[in-house]
């Protein structure tokens, strides 16, 4: 980029898991027949009134906490107007001037460099309905359907500080803030599911300048790829922008994924005036100190945390910590398994590699592969009693990754037991020294290699059943016996 | 049929005198032959009405237990929601509005045992102090078919002075019950902001709007409070404290009570008959032991423009909603969703519902905000301290309820001349204080009405004071001859 530096604030918004909405008591359950999960409150008919869910406060007072930010004492929903088919009450009660969390901060880790980000602010809202044009757009649309059993789903919105310098920063922002989120276990955080979603603000300036350029908004960002690419798109954008001698116009812009292009949306003269005001069918909140304590008190151990604590105390590296630690079901997957054997690099390399390799081959989370803590754990004693060799157990492990069975049951099913009974190795040791005179030769004549290429004959004869240790120390006996 | 009260006719119907079915078929005949003139019910639900009589009466034969109220029909102002029965704020956006739930008001007079006999006529959305603002209809003032009834509740107030209804409920957001209630010499009290549900009262302006009855006198408006005070965990704002027994307040005697006359409710704006009244009832409550005193409320000239920036600015977001989307009215004629927006509204709301809309837009515009909205919550702390003040000193405070007697219609064609009708309740809504009007005399042959003014939740204070009066002066029971209906 060279001359330019981009500045970077994202807009995060994560629906909240709580069982009913945030001001009714219907479902936030995904999906349903349209129109199923209402009720006059949400569907916001007149004269209903709101009464705010207080998982909802408690969720949010969690996540402010757990990035850091300081949890207000008094705080208020204020309502923001503005006329769409899928806000039920034509405003979506938000929160304006004081909000639940502000001044909060995250510590990204980018290419070995930690970074601060700070975070403006934290507030609660609720989410809209749901359209489905008949034709392109609203308005180039015959009619639209509306289905309002999102209407009223809780939400907090994250608002970082203008702090993010790349598309990769953003990146590592927002893949912190989720494992953050998912740790406290307020959200399920998935992008794919709109339960977390991101809006960027980006603008650039000549490297040195503390002043702000102008900024657009990008929206509908619908995955980690895409906050990136759309991101790093947009920087390049205004560059060519400004390198051409054309002024940034102050706009909102859309991410097209299909052409990898962000295009104009409307433009600031468009903007809304939302007519913020306080909420008055809900009381202000007051939040007692003590209860702020409380849910402090009751967090879990954070991704950072963590991933100090599995370096220092068991050892593992900076990178193998951070990638476990990442996500809160693969740390979880991990605390488990070094409960019931306590082998932390053994179990920190399963998961690094053979775990991930085939997560990542499928696609999958970890939840939904039949793995267990209780079945890794179970291998890694019968490897370390010579049960199975560590070559056998990539493929129990496999089988347990697809099917879910006990290794034990795998092992005996598949006969896959080791060898290591001297007289049945001895006799193949033989029948393979026989077998190959050449290789016998060039180890008599020094070639010490040879040696190699005759264990491999050995477990391929044993279909690698052979314990490698026995195999070794016979070959050897016999070997200098000749 | 003579007109009744709460009390008197459920001596009666416990007596078995007199059924539920007969009363209410006797109210529904008195609506028949008599509301095409007066006018003040925009439904009448005479089928459910007779249903839930004949159920009532069926109850009492076989002894079960049986509410407060009844057997006892009323009617409802039409912002209340009533599950299954048309409710439309008098508005032609909301003319075809049934809905699918009902007020909580009308959910705890249901289980009271009263009887519905229909949904009463407003100024559209509650905007208006005349009822001539309705989508529908004007109501006639039961005194004078010339003259309106007040508003915006003149169809709940004008069914109660008629006969046509033993008592109602209305909604005050600035003077909605208790200026109608003067104009048709009835009882009508705003009770402290959060002492009735709102869930279920179509929303003008939230922080304002609050529900309350109509009544023949005092101890039939102890009655219905009894009914439908109390908190409700379905409005964030209702308030979670001890509610009385409002008829234990009902006692003759005031001696020694300390009344304010605040000096800027009288004067100028005040019809001098009005304030000649008003003054008699102060030397009537000297006269029963009562220790008045004139004092000041300092903010009161600016109570009723703080009035004009927070209730618009409220009602410009709370009737956003209808946008012909869901339910109501929608325009047929529409190109975009854009146009569907616009021209649904502007078909649906009348100009007195646009004028207050487009006020508070303006007002909660950026940029304005702070100018208007702002400001005017502070004005309104201060009239709210100005009551705090005075009632360290008072146990309450006396007024006119409104400058005038009822006014012909058209006669306050201009905007302002019509706001300012609300000049003496205005401030009490903006403190969120309750206050009562009791008819006291007549003035051209039309009802004046007091307003006495108490610290919130002092309801039982205005009730006995009220009752005092009542039982000690002829002027406080009025009642009209109808005969320009008969
Ligand atoms: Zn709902």
């Amino acid at each position: 980029m060279g001359q330019y530096e981009a500045v970077i604030g994202l807009e995060v918004h994560v629906e909240l898991k709580t069982k009913s909405k945030i001001f009714c008591g219907c479902p936030t359950e995904f999906g349903g027949e349209p129109n199923t999960h209402v009720c006059p409150i949400c569907l916001g008919l007149p004269g209903v009134l709101p009464v705010l869910n207080k998982k909802v406060l408690e969720y949010a007072i969690k996540a402010g906490l757990a990035i850091n930010c300081s949890i207000a004492e008094f705080s208020k929903f204020d309502r923001k107007n503005y006329f769409y088919p899928d806000l039920t009450k034509a405003f979506q009660t938000s929160q304006f001037d004081l909000p639940i969390a502000e001044h909060g901060h995250l510590d990204i880790n980018v290419n070995g460099e930690i970074r601060r980000i700070g975070i403006t602010r934290l507030h609660m809202e609720e989410d809209a309905g749901k359209l489905t044009h008949q034709g392109e757009t609203i308005s180039s649309s015959l009619s639209s359907l509306a289905d309002y059993n999102r209407a009223g789903v809780p939400l907090v919105e994250i608002v970082s500080e203008p702090d993010l310098r790349s598309a990769e920063e953003a990146k590592a922002y927002l893949e912190m803030l989720k494992a953050i989120i998912e740790y406290i276990d307020v959200s399920d955080v998935k992008m794919e599911q709109g339960s977390l979603r991101c809006d960027a603000n980006i603008s650039i300036r000549p490297v040195g300048s503390k002043e702000l350029g102008t900024r657009t908004e990008v929206k509908n960002l619908n995955s980690f790829r895409s906050v990136q690419r759309a991101i790093e798109y947009e920087i390049q954008r205004q560059i060519d922008q400004v390198e051409e001698g054309e002024r940034i116009i102050q706009e909102t812009r859309t991410w097209d994924e299909n052409k990898g292009v962000t295009l104009s949306l409307r433009s600031k003269e468009e903007a809304h005036d939302y007519r913020y005001f306080p909420e008055p069918d809900l009381t202000p909140l007051v939040i007692s100190r003590d209860w702020v304590e409380e849910l402090k008190n009751g967090l879990p151990e954070l991704p950072e945390a963590k991933k100090l604590r599995l370096i220092a105390d068991h050892g593992l590296p900076e990178y193998d910590a951070g990638v476990i630690t990442s996500s809160r079901t693969l740390a979880d997957f991990y605390d488990k398994t070094v409960s019931l054997h306590a082998d932390y690099k053994g179990i920190s390399n399963w998961i690094m590699v053979e775990l991930l390799k085939l997560l990542n081959a499928e696609n999958m989370e970890i939840s939904e592969s039949k793995i267990s803590p209780e079945g890794l754990a179970k291998m890694l004693k019968m490897i370390e009693n010579n049960t199975i060799s560590g070559k056998i157990a990539k493929q129990v492990f496999e089988e347990m990754f697809n099917t879910g069975k006990d290794p034990e049951a795998i092992v005996k099913e598949k006969g896959l037991v080791q060898i290591s009974d001297e007289g049945q190795i001895n006799a193949i040791v033989e029948q393979v020294i026989a077998n190959n005179p050449k290789s016998v030769e060039d180890f008599k004549a020094g070639k010490e290699k040879s040696i190699g290429f005759l264990v491999g004959q050995i477990m391929k004869e044993t279909k690698g059943q052979a314990n490698p240790g026995v195999v070794n120390k016979l070959l050897k006996d016999k070997l200098n016996e000749l | 049929m003579e007109l009744s009260t709460i009390h008197g006719l459920r001596d009666l119907l416990a007596n078995r005198e007199i059924s539920a079915e007969e009363l209410t078929n006797q109210a529904l005949e008195k609506i028949e032959k008599i509301d095409d003139k007066i006018k003040a019910f925009v439904t009448v639900t005479k089928d459910e009405a007779i249903q839930v009589a004949r159920e009532i009466d069926q109850k009492r034969r076989k002894g079960e237990s049986l509410g407060p109220l009844s057997g006892i029909p009323m009617a409802l102002k039409d912002n209340m929601c009533t599950e299954g029965i048309k409710t439309t704020c008098s508005s032609k956006i909301l003319y075809n509005f049934i809905p699918p739930y009902s007020a909580k008001v009308y959910e705890k007079l249901l289980g009271a045992g009263s009887i519905l006999l229909g949904k009463t006529n407003m100024d559209e959305f509650a905007m208006g102090s005349s009822t001539e603002n309705s989508g529908f209809f004007p109501t006639r003032n039961p005194w004078d078919l010339n003259c309106v009834p007040g508003g915006s509740s003149g169809g709940s107030a004008a069914a109660v002075a008629s006969g046509e209804a033993v008592f109602a409920l209305g909604s005050d957001t600035g003077g909605s019950i208790r200026q109608p209630a003067s104009f048709c010499g009835v009882v009508g009290l705003k009770p402290t902001y959060g002492a009735v549900s709102r869930y279920g009262l179509i929303a003008y302006a939230s922080s304002l709007d609050q529900i309350g009855p109509f009544t023949r006198d005092v101890t039939d408006c102890a009655l219905v409070m009894n009914a439908i005070a109390g908190h409700d965990s379905f409005d964030s704002t209702s308030a979670a404290v001890d509610y009385p027994d409002y008829t234990s307040f009902l006692s003759n005697d005031i001696k020694g009570m300390r009344i304010g006359i605040p000096q800027e409710y009288f004067g100028e704006g005040i019809e001098p008959e009005v304030e000649a009244k008003i003054r008699e009832a102060i030397n009537k409550l000297e006269e029963l032991g009562a220790v008045v005193e004139e004092c000041s409320l300092p903010h009161t000239q600016y109570a009723l423009p703080a009035y004009y920036i927070i209730a618009p600015a409220e009602c410009s977001s709370n009737l956003a909603r209808y946008d012909g989307v869901r339910y109501g009215l929608r325009a047929e004629d529409a190109d975009d969703i854009i146009s569907m927006f616009s021209r649904t509204r502007n078909q649906g709301f009348g100009i007195e519902v646009k004028r207050r809309i487009m006020l508070g837009t303006y007002a909660l515009s950026s940029g304005y905000y702070d100018a208007y909205y702002l400001k005017a919550l502070k004005v309104r702390n201060l009239v709210k301290q100005d009551f705090d003040l005075a009632f360290e000193k008072f146990d309450c405070l006396l007024t006119p309820t409104a400058p005038s007697v009822a006014f012909e219609f058209g006669s306050k064609a201009d905007t302002l001349a019509m706001y300012k009708q609300d000049v003496c309740t205005i401030p009490i809504n903006l403190a969120g204080i309750p206050a009562l009007s009791l008819p006291y005399g007549l003035v051209n042959n039309k009802p004046v009405g007091l307003q006495l003014v108490g610290k919130a939740f002092g309801e039982g204070t205005l009730l006995r004071v009220a009752y005092t009066l009542e039982q000690n002066s002829e002027q406080t029971r009025l009642e009209p001859s109808l005969e320009g209906v008969k």
